[in-house]
């Protein structure tokens, strides 16, 4: 199949936002995904449900190759993480139902309104 | 009382990963250092085991509901393992309060892009 160079550059930006986010998984255990939807929405035009859906994608990857590095390093606890991670599957349900609900526009702002509060709470810490 | 607040934000953590798509770790790792008494570096390491499910489902979900560009999302997983590397061997090496304020730095940075982008006038169709 022959690709434009219009397509090339596009998959260049993917694989810019994809190593971007997973180095901030990496450093940082959020699942990249707060660095990959606003590059979507902003870099490549992405509607807000579009690039929340296509990053919980990409977070399955960055997520389960992050979790078995940092098991080497003995730093996961996986009795801690059921205690959080299993009534997150039911806020996920949730979370998905809810954002089908809401103008994209309010998505993209209840994005910012949480990455300035987490700035602030690890700024105050 | 911390592990049923642990377990209150991790529901929490989930519906904010499912409503924004961003996995959750932004509240697990609160969550796991505040209520569970983890440090930095183990809960964000902990918070990545707890990603994993809550992402599953949420492809789950907006996969049926339409939301997710396949092959997109794959070229950004599949060369997301290089930063994941680097940035794990990197987190391991430097101080807390430097990736704190790393982190601190580039949320900001983004919600100003995003607000901005949010109040910005159409210019194509849009809900």
């Amino acid at each position: 199949m022959e690709r434009s160079p219009d397509a090339t550059a596009r998959t260049l930006k993917l694989a810019a936002i994809g190593t971007a986010g997973g180095l901030f998984s990496g450093l940082l255990g959020v699942g990249g995904g707060s660095v990959i939807v606003p590059l979507l929405i902003i870099w490549l035009g992405f509607g807000a449900r579009e690039a929340t859906g296509t990053s919980m994608m990409a977070i399955v990857v960055i997520a389960a190759v992050a979790v078995t590095l940092q098991a080497f390093y003995g730093n996961v606890d996986p009795s801690n993480a059921a205690l959080v991670g299993l009534p997150a599957i039911a806020g996920a349900f949730a979370g998905t139902a809810i954002q089908q609900r809401i103008p994209e526009r309010l998505i993209s702002v209840l994005f910012a309104v949480l990455l300035v509060l987490i700035a602030i709470e690890l700024i105050v810490r | 009382m911390s592990e049923i607040a642990a377990a209150i934000m991790g529901f929490l953590g989930g519906m904010v990963g499912g409503l924004l798509g961003v996995g959750g770790g932004i509240l697990f790792v609160p969550a796991l250092a505040i209520f569970l008494d983890e440090s930095q570096v183990s809960a964000e390491a902990t918070s990545l085991l707890a990603i994993v499910p809550v992402a599953l489902v949420a492809v789950w979900r907006q996969v049926g509901y339409g939301n997710i560009r396949v092959r997109d999302g794959l070229v950004i997983g599949a060369l997301s393992p290089l930063g994941v590397a680097v940035g794990v061997v990197t987190s391991n090496e430097i101080s807390q309060r430097a990736l704190e304020l790393i982190f601190a730095g580039l949320a900001l940075a983004i919600a100003t892009q995003l607000v901005l982008r949010a109040l910005r006038p159409a210019d194509r169709p849009c809900d």
